[in-house]
């Protein structure tokens, strides 16, 4: 069968499919077709090995980690094991958005209060800091200003800051999204800084030569060499963010991850705090690879 | 003839840790229109800097520079720059990186359509019309390098400076670009001050060779007046005596006169 007569069997196909290789020709399949469904199993199997490669060692990693909580739970029976938990989960996952007054609300709802915060306090502090990284990569001189202000700042443990939140804001709500803005805006700042500081040379020779204006310089050079180290910051920043909004939210309240984890204290079920564990590093880590994948779409190597 | 770049007592002394360093002292060098002037030395004898400042990308610490009879204050578009790496954006298709220097020079005064017409023709012009849509990264060394003269050519400067240009390429597509480097010259007439540390490259593409002492307070050792004809074809001159005796003359300066002492 020539792949003209395919086109006519087949008149809804588009003009274009007749010019396609046909590697389903009939007479030459009969000749070939042990050899080729060989190769086509042999092919699964290759496909099939290498994604055991890659899949087994995590499979194995987790299947250990819950092996050994499960001993230690049954030593210690405070301590709830897998089993339990999971139907726990079950039970939490099956209502995740129900409402029984402000202190008792679905995970949904607490997961939702704690991204809002997180995603709030961020916010703000990409919105202050890649703008000064950038003018602190820029001019000697702010950079010389803001060095000491940054070395001190930087290492103090972010719930030094909730006092002050508390004291200036006079209400829990911003007090956490104060300690959110200011523990992760330093990555932002420094490694913005940082990029514009390592504008190799050449380009802003190109600059000079071709006599850009300030504001072309911005958008065709300083930007888009600027932002892998940029979203390094904010990758980063979003890690530190998320690090620091169960420990705010533990002491300030209100409804998110944080607080529900202290209820659940207050109440002795352990179980609920595991599962806190679990949906605080998930979303942790589905908000690094989000990023990761930005910050992929966005690099020019 | 006129004189497209004059360089008057120029000197150039840096501020290093150190103390100050000069690298050039008392260069006196006139180049003429349509003129294609080499700069070469030994590694670190300051040609780099001399076509720096002839740029406008640093100013001399003594003496004038003048650029058709202007005295050079900045970076301008009447010297087009062909840097020794390149330096084309990696985030722009060679396209718009060449677009990017029509757009400045040309955009204030001409429409979309005529800046795309000159891109294009940049580019042709340095037969890469297939690569115009494709990232630098994409492409090889010699296509980039050939973007970065369409680049400095597509701004239709007065005067083309180029730093080491084909240094980092191979044999062989450094004799290509050189031939096309030749024909361009032809086509546009512009005067070109190029360094390099290639004796054949120096002789066979320049009208006068300068040859530079050894740094520090490197200057003008002897100047070269290449008489061959123009064009010139690489293979006819291989046994030329002209030629030769131009080549062996940089030679004897670089490696009898100057040698540089094995550091």
């Amino acid at each position: 069968m020539s792949a003209t007569a395919m086109s006519i069997d087949k008149p809804a196909a588009p003009a274009s499919e007749k010019w396609k290789p046909a590697p389903a020709a009939p007479d030459v399949q009969v000749v070939e077709k042990k050899s080729v469904s060989a190769g086509r199993r042999q092919r699964a199997g290759a496909v099939l090995a290498a994604a055991l490669r890659l899949l087994l060692p995590p499979i194995l990693g987790l299947a250990a980690f819950v092996g050994i909580w499960a001993l230690v739970s049954k030593s210690s029976p405070q301590l709830p094991g897998p089993a339990v938990v999971f139907q726990a989960a079950v039970t939490l996952f099956a209502d995740p958005f129900y409402r029984n007054g402000p202190n008792d609300q679905g995970i949904g709802w607490n997961i939702l209060f704690s991204l809002e915060r997180v995603g709030i306090g961020f916010g703000l502090a990409a919105l202050v800091g890649i703008p000064a990284g950038f003018l602190i990569g820029r001019f000697k001189f702010l950079a010389d200003m803001a060095a000491p202000i940054v070395s001190l700042l930087r290492p103090v443990s972010p719930l030094a800051w909730l006092p002050i939140g508390l004291l200036v804001f006079k209400a829990a709500n911003p007090a956490a999204i104060w300690v959110i803005f200011i523990s992760s805006i330093w990555p932002m700042i420094i490694n913005t800084a940082v990029g514009v500081q390592r504008i190799p040379q050449d380009y802003l020779n190109v600059a000079r030569v071709l006599n850009l204006p300030e504001s072309k310089v911005f958008a065709k050079i300083l930007f888009p060499a600027v932002l892998p180290y940029m979203m390094t910051g904010v990758r980063l920043s979003i890690g530190v963010a998320w690090l620091v909004i169960v420990a705010a939210e533990m002491l300030t309240g209100g409804v998110g991850l944080g607080f529900w984890v202290w209820d659940e204290w207050n109440n002795l079920k352990v179980e609920n705090i595991i599962i806190a564990i679990f949906v605080v590093g998930l979303i942790g880590l589905l908000l690094e690879q989000a990023l990761v994948m930005l910050a992929k779409r966005f690099s020019y190597e | 003839m006129k004189k497209m770049v004059q360089i008057e007592n120029v000197g150039m002394t840096f501020n290093t840790k150190n103390g100050p360093f000069t690298a050039l002292r008392d260069i006196n060098l006139a180049i003429h229109e349509a003129e294609c002037v080499s700069l070469i030395g030994h590694s670190g004898c300051g040609k780099s800097t001399l076509l720096n400042l002839i740029a406008g990308l640093t100013r001399p610490t003594s003496g004038v520079l003048l650029a058709n009879g202007r005295e050079v204050a900045g970076p301008g578009p009447d010297r087009g720059v062909v840097f020794q790496n390149h330096s084309l954006l990696p985030w722009l298709t060679c396209y718009d990186n060449v677009y990017l220097a029509v757009e400045r020079v040309f955009g204030a005064r001409e429409g979309k359509a005529k800046l795309k017409a000159r891109t294009s023709a940049a580019l042709a012009l340095v037969g890469l019309t297939h690569a115009e849509a494709k990232f630098p990264q994409e492409i090889s060394g010699g296509m980039k390098q050939r973007v970065g003269i369409a680049r400095a050519l597509s701004m239709e400067p007065k005067i083309l400076l180029l730093d080491e240009p084909f240094g980092a390429l191979d044999a062989l597509t450094r004799a290509n670009l050189q031939d096309e480097l030749m024909n361009v010259m032809e086509a546009t007439g512009a005067t070109v001050v190029m360094v390099t540390h290639d004796v054949d490259e120096a002789v066979l593409l320049s009208d006068r060779v300068v040859m530079m002492t050894n740094g520090p307070a490197a200057t003008i050792g002897e100047v070269l007046e290449v008489k061959l004809p123009w064009p010139r074809e690489r293979l006819k001159l291989a046994n030329d005596p002209v030629f030769t005796a131009g080549r062996a003359a940089v030679l004897e300066f670089l490696h009898h006169k100057h040698l540089r002492r094995a550091a």
